[in-house]
């Protein structure tokens, strides 16, 4: 019983956030373009589906993953766990003794992105546009190696301490190296990617991770230390994309050099 | 024999319930299918950290299992929920938008859309109440309710205007035909200018913001929009002019964030 309440205060929470959009979308289309929208009964049915499949994602998630989840990232975090006794706490440790946490964070980076459905449906509109080059798969596991790299690196900031800006601007500078030599058209879509890799299902366990950790730490403060995780696995996927298109490309000159020879 | 009962004629306008069945079962079975893979990575996880490294049993195996049943089912719900409704309506409105010739209309659509569906935005108003605490305990604002509240809104707007903003410039962009990555670069720039002048207490938070403003609705509605506006004008590519809109989303909010803070 407590189930069937608690999914409708999810279903109510996506109908909330569904009907700003879904009233904009009829008052342009009946206001501004006048047009009847095509095949209406199909596009409700669909509606109701993203609306009653999003709701019973998030319930489920918030029945199974999401709680073990974070708290895990609170147990991998808790000094009990990565030192053997809790008064080691008042001094500043090495960041190696963190090595659980790095493969923690990079792992959930990485199947969070992958469960994503916002970069599911990028993946799959990319697939159809580019008449099937870039595959839905290839896509989203580029996508969650850059997601594990960035929550990786961003809990290896906050054990250090290392200012953020700095691992952001230096990201900044080789996201543009890297588009000066990445092939053309994938760069609009490796810029997408950055932006639909943190969202649902990323957002809350990478942010309890970096919250965690910012708790934990000596010296850090939840506050101007548990930011930045997301930024981080915004970032990443850009890189990634962009590596992985440039080798493809390296690969088919290869092959193609080799054919000549 | 009677022409009902010949196995070799087609009967497409009685079809029994056994073939309805099948097809939504063929229907069924391709998302069902994919959202198994997208979920496998996590499930993994989850159960080799806490079998492995943590040694802690799996809470409650049962309803485990139920919950993982109801992912499932809504990963796939979903997708075919996007290719019934939110992928044809992008698509189907970017083309009205063209036919219709008013550009001034579809910018105005396009500022709306952004700034609309970011200022309901549950992550949105998760953050800026967070950061709202942040700055009283940063002594930049009052630590009274009321001013963290105004505080919280304001920067709910700013956010908002700042998504709307973007899918305005990223439309716009389209329409022109303008490289993706010389926007973006430049954007870049100003995030960067922009942080040597913010309140380091905002700053973690700004480019934070940048990743939770576009949510699963929205993102699948601004791709169609963008490739479907790619499409319908002459000498535009998909791929090149169809994406990139999103990434204007992420980037926009950072800038206006600090700013904020700075206004503040």
């Amino acid at each position: 019983m407590n189930e069937v309440v608690s999914f409708g205060y999810t279903l109510l929470a996506m109908l909330r956030d569904v009907l700003p959009i879904a009233a904009i979308l009829f008052g342009f289309q009946h206001l501004v373009l006048r047009r009847p929208i095509q095949r209406p009964a199909r596009v409700a049915v669909g509606m109701v589906f993203v609306l009653l499949g999003l709701a019973l994602f998030l319930q489920g998630l918030e029945m199974t993953l999401f709680p073990i989840g974070r708290l895990m990232a609170e147990q991998l975090t808790a000094p009990g766990f990565i030192f053997d006794e809790a008064t080691a706490l008042t001094q500043p440790h090495h960041w190696l003794e963190y090595f659980w946490v790095y493969v923690f964070a990079a792992a959930i980076g990485f199947s969070t992105a992958i469960a994503e459905p916002a970069l599911l449906a990028v993946a799959i509109k990319a697939n159809q546009v580019s008449g099937g080059t870039i595959t839905v798969r290839g896509l989203r596991y580029a996508v969650a190696v850059g997601v594990a790299l960035g929550v990786s690196l961003g809990a290896f900031r906050i054990v250090t301490g290392t200012p953020l800006h700095w691992y952001i601007i230096s990201a900044y500078v080789v996201v543009i190296i890297q588009t000066s030599m990445a092939p053309k058209l994938i760069i609009p879509l490796a810029y997408d990617s950055g932006g639909v890799s943190t969202s649902t299902v990323t957002v809350p366990l990478v942010a309890a991770l970096g919250l965690g950790l910012a708790e934990t730490i000596p010296g850090r403060s939840p506050i101007l230390d548990g930011f930045g995780m997301i930024a981080f696995a915004c970032l990443f996927p850009i890189m990634a994309v962009m590596a992985y298109a440039q080798l493809v490309e390296w690969k088919a000159q290869r092959t193609a050099r080799n054919r000549k020879d | 024999m009677h022409p009902a009962d010949n196995p070799l004629v087609s009967h497409p306008q009685k079809p029994g319930l056994y073939q309805v069945l099948k097809a939504i079962v063929r229907r069924a079975i391709q998302p069902l299918s994919e959202s198994a893979v997208a979920l496998l990575p996590i499930v993994l996880v989850i159960g080799f950290f806490q079998l492995v490294v943590l040694q802690q049993p799996i809470p409650n195996f049962g309803r485990m299992l139920w919950g993982l049943f109801l992912v499932l089912m809504g990963l796939a719900l979903f997708m075919r929920g996007l290719q019934m409704a939110l992928f044809p309506i992008g698509e189907e409105m970017a083309y009205n938008f063209v036919k219709k010739g008013n550009l001034w209309w579809l910018l105005v659509f396009a500022f709306t859309l952004g700034f609309g569906t970011t200022v309901a935005e549950p992550a949105l108003i998760a953050v800026s109440e967070e950061a709202a605490r942040v700055a009283a305990a940063g002594q930049i604002i009052d630590s009274s309710p009321e001013a963290r509240s105004s505080y919280a809104i304001g920067l709910r707007l700013t956010v908002a205007l700042a998504v709307g903003v973007a899918l305005l410039i990223g439309v716009f962009r389209i329409l022109k035909g303008w490289p993706v990555q010389y926007l973006i670069i430049a954007g870049y720039f100003g995030v960067v200018v922009m942080t040597f002048f913010a309140p380091p207490e905002i700053v973690g938070i700004a480019y934070d913001s940048g990743g939770v403003t576009t949510s699963t609705v929205t993102v699948p509605l601004v791709a169609a929009l963008g490739i479907g506006l790619a499409n319908t004008i002459r000498g535009r590519d998909p791929l090149i002019d169809g994406f990139g809109l999103i990434a204007f989303a992420s980037l926009t909010p950072m800038i206006f964030v600090m700013a904020y803070g700075m206004i503040i």
